[in-house]
């Protein structure tokens, strides 16, 4: 089973419950898709034993071959090149990698070269293994680092996913093709409001969803109501806790530090499981 | 002289919009008849890419200068690799007047200007 955390709103307690999930099995696969600015690893402190580069093929122009046309212009959809008289400027940074130009052009001026736009770490963390992704400073483009730290999920073995906030294109792309989908938010307007978006993101992909409510004794019930109205279950409430917050600052796992959550966290697990078998 | 002007309406009353590659219009003026073509940026909302898309289009018709309230760095490359004059005003002015301050000299042409 694939289990996807996520959350509209940042700063919920994504990574907080993904990591006291992972340690719940006995062994499986955790990746920390949140390439822009992965922290899982701060708490599984995984030792890391192999790091692979990940790039995008971008165009490289032969301007003696080039017949200036303007096609390869014409058809970038991110207008990533633009020709002028007698020269072709690129700009990389806008290149989504689809090689469309080199197709294109008749001339057979632009061949594809990789540039760089991350890494994928894969390391090891006592009985589960850890992946993730580290996307260039200042690089904008995230789902394709995540569709390369997602290629190393095997059918058949469990895989937690921690997403990163959002509803944009790298949450898309990290929940996507996930068995089930916990949405971690907190009982106030913007939680509510961003987990609103965040259940029509999943219900346009048609992944199963559960909440779980972080600091769930403060704010108001209006989460609680919106779950009930929409038939979303509510898998866990974690109340507000200073210790939770304290074990969080120094990169301590949830259930290492309050141990009597342990229970809670195998319970929210055996719930999953039952809803994606029914 | 061609320009091209970032502008917030499709007439010369419209004020100069302060962004080129995300202004709703663009007016292709011709500085000595005053003839004004307007044009819908279409790509006002392109999730990225909207400068460079912005500046292939005022290549595209063959404009001499451009005047807006910000060039952003990739519409700034491409105009300023293919010869074309960048004028920024700051000030909340029309596009009649953007063009008049044009041609009393008034306007300087800019440095690159990345917020």
């Amino acid at each position: 089973m694939i289990i996807s955390v996520a959350s509209g709103k940042g700063g919920t307690g994504k990574t907080t419950i993904a990591t006291s999930l992972a340690l719940c099995w006995e062994e499986g696969l955790f990746l920390d898709c949140d390439v822009e600015e992965p922290n899982a690893h701060i708490f599984l402190k995984p030792h890391i034993h192999e790091r692979i580069s990940v790039g995008i093929p971008v165009p490289e122009v032969d301007e003696s071959k080039c017949s200036f046309c303007g096609k390869c212009a014409e058809v970038c959809e991110f207008n990533a090149i633009v020709v002028i008289k007698k020269k072709v400027l690129f700009f990389p940074e806008l290149c989504h990698g689809c090689g469309g130009c080199s197709y294109i052009c008749s001339e057979k001026a632009i061949k594809e070269v990789e540039r760089e736009i991350g890494v994928v770490e894969r390391g090891r963390s006592g009985k589960i293994d850890f992946i993730h992704g580290i996307l260039n400073v200042g690089e904008p483009m995230a789902p394709p680092l995540i569709r390369q730290v997602k290629r190393h999920i095997n059918s058949g073995t469990n895989a937690i996913i921690d997403a990163s906030p959002g509803t944009s294109c790298p949450v898309v792309e990290a929940v996507n093709r996930s068995d089930f989908c916990l949405l971690v938010t907190e009982p106030t307007p913007f939680g509510l409001n961003d987990l609103k978006l965040a259940v029509e993101m999943l219900r346009k992909l048609t992944i199963p969803c559960g909440v779980v409510i972080n600091c769930a004794d403060i704010g108001d019930e209006e989460v609680q109501k919106y779950c009930k109205d929409e038939d979303i279950p509510i898998l866990m409430t974690i109340p507000w806790d200073r210790r939770i917050a304290e074990a969080y600052s120094k990169g301590i796992i949830l259930i290492d530090a309050l141990p009597e959550f342990k229970n809670r966290f195998s319970q929210l697990y055996g719930k999953i499981e039952r809803l994606y078998k029914r | 002289m061609k320009i091209v002007i970032s502008a917030t309406g499709d007439n010369l009353s419209a004020h100069v919009d302060r962004r080129f590659g995300r202004c709703p219009w663009f007016l292709f003026v011709d500085s000595e008849s005053l003839k004004c073509e307007a044009v819908v940026n279409e790509s006002a909302d392109a999730a990225s890419g909207a400068g460079t898309a912005c500046a292939q289009l005022a290549l595209e018709k063959e404009v001499d200068a451009v005047i807006s309230g910000q060039v952003g760095p990739n519409a700034y490359e491409v105009l300023r690799q293919a010869g074309v004059k960048i004028f920024v005003v700051s000030q909340d002015i029309s596009v009649r007047e953007a063009i008049d301050r044009y041609k009393n000299n008034e306007l300087r042409q800019t440095e690159i200007r990345v917020f």
